[in-house]
């Protein structure tokens, strides 16, 4: 058996490992991109931009919010998509539920949010109830978008973020539905109502299916 | 042991085989493993079962993932699921289950967030529903309609505990609606369970992804 030889340096800079380290199946959710805010008016993925991926490479794309704290009181977080050109107007029809409860006297509730979904809209998709902009305060939570690059299929995307309420409320907002177009969604933009500025992080990840 | 970076190190290729970390990447190389992905074409069912074309559904996790990407029925039908234990056949273990949606139709004129007792199971032995009907209206179905979304296993080869479930889909229904389905349940067996079978409550899915994944 012939010698190779590395050095120590060889060996940390390694990107793939032989099957016995990975077993053949490295993990499944591949990180690809994290943005962070600083007093920015959104985040934006675009695939083919500063590395970011979002086409057929992966079925499924998870996004991560990491403590999203508005620069303003009272406002929501948002998603929009883009489906070719470079607007965020995505055709969408969706649903949006929370259950809440509020620190001081209790008192929950659970509601279907009329107001706060979409029916054939472009509009932008509300997935927070109102944050508030205190030191403490923030949006965190997931989304999940399915597909993103089928040019047969709708586009369903599934989330759920936790708001702390510009009132002292722990909001849980569940908000599903589809792009209802078939060209594929190739960005995917982040922001708080009124263009209003924010900081936080996002993550984006691919799920791999094979 | 700290090296110098330029410091030669002579391993021979079993050497470097047998090492556990390189780099930054530690051995498992995540904690999501992609097991198998199994995709739809005209077919009565979609089957995973421990040891048949490379499917693990063991002791090997503790939970599994199964992920479902623009399941799309041959006509308006419901996706559902059943398991069975080790060594049993028929699809029928005893499940008791919950169900609650959110919809919205494209019209903007109907909303609403329920349970729907029709859709839960009580220790009934048949298919559990992950969605309503996926389709459009008098039960045709269009290119583009789908359902999405994922169901997680937790420990099947448990002999103590009951098998728990839950899960989360989005489809368009008759009538041209978005539909949000949560649910959960338990498998009410000791026996460990090692197969799942995937199948509308009619007809064939004609096209779609089911992945399996183990999570570490």
């Amino acid at each position: 058996m012939s010698l190779i030889k590395y050095n120590d340096r060889s060996l940390r800079n390694l990107t793939t490992t032989p099957a016995a380290v990975t077993g053949n199946s490295p993990g499944a959710l591949v990180h690809i991109k994290t943005l962070t805010a600083s007093s920015s008016a959104s985040l934006t993925f675009v695939h083919g931009s500063s590395d970011v991926v979002l086409d057929s490479t992966y079925p499924i794309y998870k996004f991560e919010f990491i403590n999203l704290n508005p620069a303003s009181d009272d406002k929501k977080f948002q998603v929009n998509f883009r489906d070719g050109g470079t607007n965020y107007d995505a055709t969408k029809t969706t649903t949006n539920f929370f259950a809440f409860n509020r620190e001081g006297s209790g008192d929950p509730g659970f509601s279907y949010s009329t107001g706060n979904d979409l029916a054939q809209s472009t509009a932008v998709q509300v997935i927070s109830e109102s944050a508030g902009n205190g030191a403490d305060e923030s949006v965190s939570g997931e989304m999940t978008l399915f597909n993103p690059s089928s040019t047969t299929f709708v586009k369903h995307f599934m989330s759920r973020t936790n708001t702390y309420y510009t009132s002292d409320i722990s909001y849980d907002v569940y908000v599903a539905g589809y792009c209802n177009v078939t060209a594929a969604i190739d960005g995917v933009q982040f922001t708080f109502e009124s263009g209003g500025n924010f900081d936080g992080t996002i993550k984006l990840y691919g799920i791999k299916d094979s | 042991m700290t090296l110098p970076a330029n410091k030669i190190i002579t391993i021979n290729d079993r050497g470097a085989r047998a090492a556990t970390t390189f780099g930054s990447l530690s051995a498992g190389g995540g904690n999501m493993v992609f097991i198998k992905k199994l995709t739809a074409s005209s077919d009565s069912n979609l089957t995973f079962h421990n040891g048949v074309s490379s499917v693990v559904l063991d002791s090997t996790y503790k939970e599994y993932l199964f992920t479902f990407k623009n399941i799309h029925p041959s006509a308006e039908s419901d996706l559902l699921f059943q398991a069975n234990a080790v060594g049993a056949s028929g699809f029928n273990e005893t499940i008791t289950s919950t169900f609650f949606r959110a919809y919205h139709n494209e019209a903007g004129n109907d909303t609403t967030l329920a349970y729907v007792a029709g859709l839960d199971q009580a220790q009934g032995t048949g298919f559990s529903t992950l969605t309503d009907g996926i389709g459009s209206s008098s039960g045709t179905v269009n290119n583009d309609d789908n359902a999405s979304g994922y169901l997680r296993l937790f420990n099947p080869s448990s002999t103590t505990f009951v098998k728990h479930f839950m899960g989360i889909t989005n489809q368009q229904n008759p009538a041209v609606y978005s539909v949000n389905n949560y649910f959960a349940g338990y498998f009410n067996t000791t026996s460990a369970i090692d197969e799942i079978q995937f199948k509308m409550a009619s007809g064939n899915i004609d096209a779609g992804d089911i992945c399996l994944y183990g999570i570490l």
